[in-house]
């Protein structure tokens, strides 16, 4: 077993795992912290992806022992401590981003990386990077439709 | 779906690195990005005993040019190549091919050293490699070697490294001012593995082509060149016609394979596409 020591959404954590623990399973295992959903469990789907020292990782392709010293986002990051919906989440469901919401912590964690990179978001990057995760209900476009609103809402739509 | 258990080690330096792959043998992998091997862990495909994760040596992390040649670290991530990193039709064609491989997050992980140890079929990375005449420096405990990008591919997801090494650094050579490069690669849906590509690099001086490597990628067990077509072009002003027929002569020699993605007669087809479009887009940069 080894200890690690990360943050999760500001919070200081301390783990003490098995090195093949993944980072998404730490989270819902050892955090309890189960936002993080694993579908395929090898990096094709997306659904586990949080942000790890501000880059979007796919959470069961990084070790958990590897998170040591950083600084992890997960979905229970987004909305306000009372439960306030913030501007990306309150557009997914306005938009009907989401049926089931298996897939939707990814999406909305990439989508929030995506949307606090310098340059703004035009309609190729937009469907570039979304293009990175799996959904298997929406048909996809209200997911774009969501993300799209929220730049906008943002100021950081670039049509 | 869970990967079999190991010892994890993270050394902050390199010699530390290569102790324990000395140490360790045939028992340990290294862990770069984790996009290939982790999956191939958790299917159990990959039981390595010993990780020696390679993300905290900050040594590694560099793309350099010194002298006449691109130096690409082994922590060098695929998306360090999406804003060119060279001036240049060389960073050019990097920044394409690095667009096309996986997706942004993956991109953003996975290392370029990464995808030519494990030497994937369809690796973008590898098939360039080959185009340009790329050298592996391969290090360990007590040396360092070279291998040519011919010699270092020896079929699916296998290469000239032996265990105790580390794959160090890629080296590129700087091409020359009249070389252009070309890529071009077919998949089903974006970020797929390709079903076909091609890279292209060529030198267009006194209105003919001089010195063309055509690597193709995804059509067998590893990057091949189309010798004859790189032959066909020598010398010659690159007409259309030209391009056409050195495209068909590289798909009519080539050997795809048949798997459950596409069957070889259609992987040849892709080949005459894929190697049309980098040469054209080569003489028309
Ligand atoms: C969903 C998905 C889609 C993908 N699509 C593509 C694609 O379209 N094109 C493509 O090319 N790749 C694709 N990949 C693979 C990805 O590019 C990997 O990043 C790459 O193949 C390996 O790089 P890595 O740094 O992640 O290596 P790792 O996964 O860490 O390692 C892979 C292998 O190489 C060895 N290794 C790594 N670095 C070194 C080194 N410096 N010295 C010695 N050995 C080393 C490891 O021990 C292991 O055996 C995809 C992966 C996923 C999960
Ligand atoms: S569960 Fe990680 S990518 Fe599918
Ligand atoms: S909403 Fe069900 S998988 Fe996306």
């Amino acid at each position: 077993m080894t200890e690690v020591r990360f943050t999760v959404n500001g919070a200081a954590q301390c783990a003490e795992v098995e090195p093949r623990l993944t980072l998404a399973d730490m989270l819902r295992e050892e955090c309890g912290l189960t936002g993080t959903h694993l579908g395929c469990e090898h990096g094709v789907c997306g659904a586990c992806t949080v942000l790890m020292d501000g880059l979007p990782v796919r959470g069961c392709l990084v070790f958990g022992v590897q998170a040591e010293g950083a600084d992890i986002r997960t979905v229970e990051g987004l909305a306000a401590p009372d439960g306030t919906l913030n501007v990306l989440q309150r557009a997914f469901q306005a938009q009907h981003g989401l049926q089931c919401g298996f897939c939707t912590p990814g999406f909305l964690m990439l989508a929030t990386w995506m949307l606090e990179q310098p340059g703004g978001v035009d309609e190729a990057r937009l469907r570039d990077v979304l293009a990175s995760n799996l959904c298997r209900c929406t048909g996809y476009q209200n997911i774009l439709a969501a993300v799209r609103a929220a730049a906008q809402e943002m100021g950081v739509w670039k049509g | 779906m869970k990967p079999a258990s190991f010892a994890h080690h993270a050394p902050l330096t390199l010699e530390e690195a290569l102790a324990l792959l000395a140490r360790h043998g045939e028992e340990a992998r290294v862990l770069a990005g984790g996009q290939s091997l982790v999956p191939t862990m958790a299917f159990r495909m990959a039981r390595p005993a010993v990780l020696v994760d390679i993300n905290r040596i900050a040594a590694l992390d560099h793309v350099t040019v010194e002298g006449s040649v691109l130096r690409i670290g082994a922590l060098a991530r695929h998306a360090r190549f999406e804003t060119p990193a060279v001036a240049g039709p060389l960073g050019a064609l990097l920044a394409r091919v690095a667009h096309h491989i996986a997706h942004p997050p993956l991109r953003l992980r996975g290392t370029f050293c990464g995808s030519l140890a494990h030497a994937d079929p369809a690796s973008e990375w590898c098939a360039t490699a080959l185009a340009l005449e790329a050298r592996m420096v391969l290090a360990r405990a007590d040396g360092l070697r070279e291998v040519a990008a011919e010699d270092w591919f020896q079929g699916v997801f296998s290469t000239a490294m032996a265990p105790g090494e580390m794959l160090r650094e890629v080296v590129l050579p700087l091409p020359a001012p009249a070389w252009r490069g070309g890529f071009a690669e077919f998949a089903r849906r974006a970020g797929d593995f390709a079903l076909a590509m091609a890279v292209v690099g060529l030198r267009l001086e006194g209105g003919v082509v001089r010195g063309a490597r055509i690597a193709l990628g995804g059509i067998g067990g590893q990057p091949v060149l189309a010798r004859e077509a790189m032959a066909l072009l020598e010398s010659q002003p690159p007409s259309p016609a030209l391009l056409e027929e050195a495209a068909a002569t590289a798909a009519r020699h080539c050997d795809p394979q048949e798997d459950l993605h596409a069957p070889a007669e259609y992987r040849r087809e892709l080949v005459a596409v894929m190697v049309k479009r980098a040469l054209r887009q080569a003489v028309s940069a």
